[in-house]
């Protein structure tokens, strides 16, 4: 079977792989290229766990084939923290306890960012309708939208 | 998955349909994936050919044209609910689009593969046939255009002949005193199929309902034209009786499924429920245009 041949670019960085024409981008980005951050949690589009985005648009990774990923831009979690710095929002994650078996924290954290890059100053409805597709059966949620509503209020303090 | 298929991106609708065409029956078109690529994890379908059709300048762009507006068939919902002018002349039609899922799947969905996978319970399709649009349709043969409610014909079934894709929606010019709704119920509020949709598509001058059309979905095998509920809302003052009759319209065309979503008579009930909120709403709209 001929393998489909790819140049992306992932994180900033230019990435070529093979892949099998159906191969997911998720599949490919854990499997092939060892970026397991991202997580499969349905394979439906259920989840939100596989989040990443393409283009600078949030998408669901598990719901889009790899050739597709021919020319265009993709940020996954192993992107966001700068080394050992933190993003703000992980950080924020880990000091109000917004996770606990952590599976979709990824994709929470890679969502909210899309948020926060868009809108800075959501309302907490906003937020909740934004991650509406994120799901999560440990924490109840609330402590996530609290981290992120903490992280916008302090990124737009930062930014005056 | 399957692995002797094949996945191509051409930049030409000549290209695309030909492939279509000769793949015999296996090729399916891919736009946003979300459907598509659920249906062939589980087994549902298993194309030999893919044909992404996002290369397609035509099929990727919104334009005005007219005095009314061209929406490609594969541009996601997310970059139709940022255009503002099409949001300002008809928010019906974008609120249905832009309901389609999550944002994730915002960023992918296309009102193009909401309407061909054929769900009578297809959030944009009911909007869009309020809203008169027709589609553009490419194929072997040449070109064609028409209503989009021609387009369904039965879950999971189009009138689309062999090698035919949709190339974009064209919605009308607007008269003044014109604005569309659309409104769908579902047992939460967010990321669930809906058990009613209803679009309306109203022009008020004066006060006086001059045209309308009403578009169901969820309520029957294919999302129906509600042609007697335009018939009883236009030429009234969208007063109680009017919307007593409009709504008793959209019941009696209702054939729906009994689900554990919803009964019979609880769908039935419904469609003349959200008929007269959407309308409420539409009528709002239009008092500000
Ligand atoms: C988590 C989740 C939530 C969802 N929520 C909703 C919802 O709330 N409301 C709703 O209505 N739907 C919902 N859907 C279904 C789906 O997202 C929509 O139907 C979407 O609009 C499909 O568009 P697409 O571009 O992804 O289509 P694709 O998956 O790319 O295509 C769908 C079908 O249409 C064909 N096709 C696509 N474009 C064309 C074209 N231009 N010409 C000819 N054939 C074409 C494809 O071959 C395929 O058979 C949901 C799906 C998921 C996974
Ligand atoms: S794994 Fe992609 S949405 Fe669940
Ligand atoms: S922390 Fe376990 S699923 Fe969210």
């Amino acid at each position: 079977m001929a393998k489909t041949h790819v140049s992306t670019t992932i994180n900033g960085e230019p990435v070529e792989f093979l892949c099998d024409p159906t191969q997911s981008l998720l599949d490919v980005l854990r499997d092939n290229l060892g970026l397991t951050g991202s997580k499969e949690g349905c394979g439906s589009g259920d989840c939100g766990a596989c989040s990443v985005t393409l283009d600078n648009r949030l998408v669901c990774s598990c719901l889009i084939l790899a050739p597709e990923a021919e020319g265009h831009s993709i940020r996954t979690i192993e992107g966001m923290a700068q080394g050992d710095q933190l993003h703000p929002l992980q950080q924020k994650f880990v000091e109000l306890a917004a996770l606990q078996c952590g599976i979709c924290t990824p994709g929470f954290l890679v969502a909210s960012k899309a948020l926060l890059d868009r809108n800075p100053d959501p309302t907490e409805t906003e937020i909740r309708y934004w991650l509406a597709g994120n799901l999560c059966r440990c924490t109840g949620y609330d402590k996530i939208i609290r981290a992120v509503m903490e992280v916008a209020a302090d990124m737009r303090e930062a930014a005056r | 998955m399957m692995n002797d298929v094949r996945y191509m991106a051409p930049s030409t609708l000549d290209e695309a349909a030909g492939a279509l065409a000769a793949a015999n029956g296996a090729g399916r078109i891919l736009a946003g994936g979300t459907d598509l690529l659920v249906q062939m994890r589980a087994g549902v379908v298993s194309p030999g050919v893919i044909i992404d059709v996002k290369k397609i300048a035509e099929m990727t762009t919104i334009e005005a044209v007219g005095g009314g507006f061209r929406i490609g068939a594969a541009v996601s919902g997310a970059v139709v609910g940022e255009h503002a002018a099409l949001r300002q002349a008809w928010p019906g039609v974008v609120e249905a689009i832009n309901l389609i899922g999550s944002k994730q799947i915002q960023g992918r969905a296309s009102a193009g593969g909401n309407l061909c996978n054929a769900s009578p319970a297809a959030d944009s399709v009911p909007a869009l046939v309020a809203a008169a649009a027709t589609v553009t349709i490419h194929g072997p043969k040449g070109r064609r255009e028409v209503p989009v409610e021609k387009i369904h014909a039965g879950p999971g079934r189009t009138t689309l002949e062999r090698g035919e894709i949709v190339v974009s929606f064209t919605l009308p010019p607007r008269a003044p005193g014109s604005a569309d709704a659309y409104l769908r119920l579902i047992p939460r509020t967010e990321m669930d199929i809906a058990v009613v949709g209803c679009g309306v598509n109203l022009t008020v001058q004066g006060g006086t309902c001059t045209s309308a059309r009403v578009g169901l979905g969820a309520v029957a095998p294919t999302v129906l034209l509600v042609e007697d509920a335009a018939q009883a809302l236009i030429g009234s003052r969208l007063d109680d009786k009017a919307l007593d009759a409009a709504a008793a319209a959209c019941r009696a065309v209702c054939k729906p499924i009994n689900d554990k979503r919803g009964t019979i008579a609880y769908r039935t009930k419904i469609a003349g429920v959200l008929l007269k909120r959407a309308t409420a709403i539409a009528l709002e709209r239009a008092g500000r245009h």
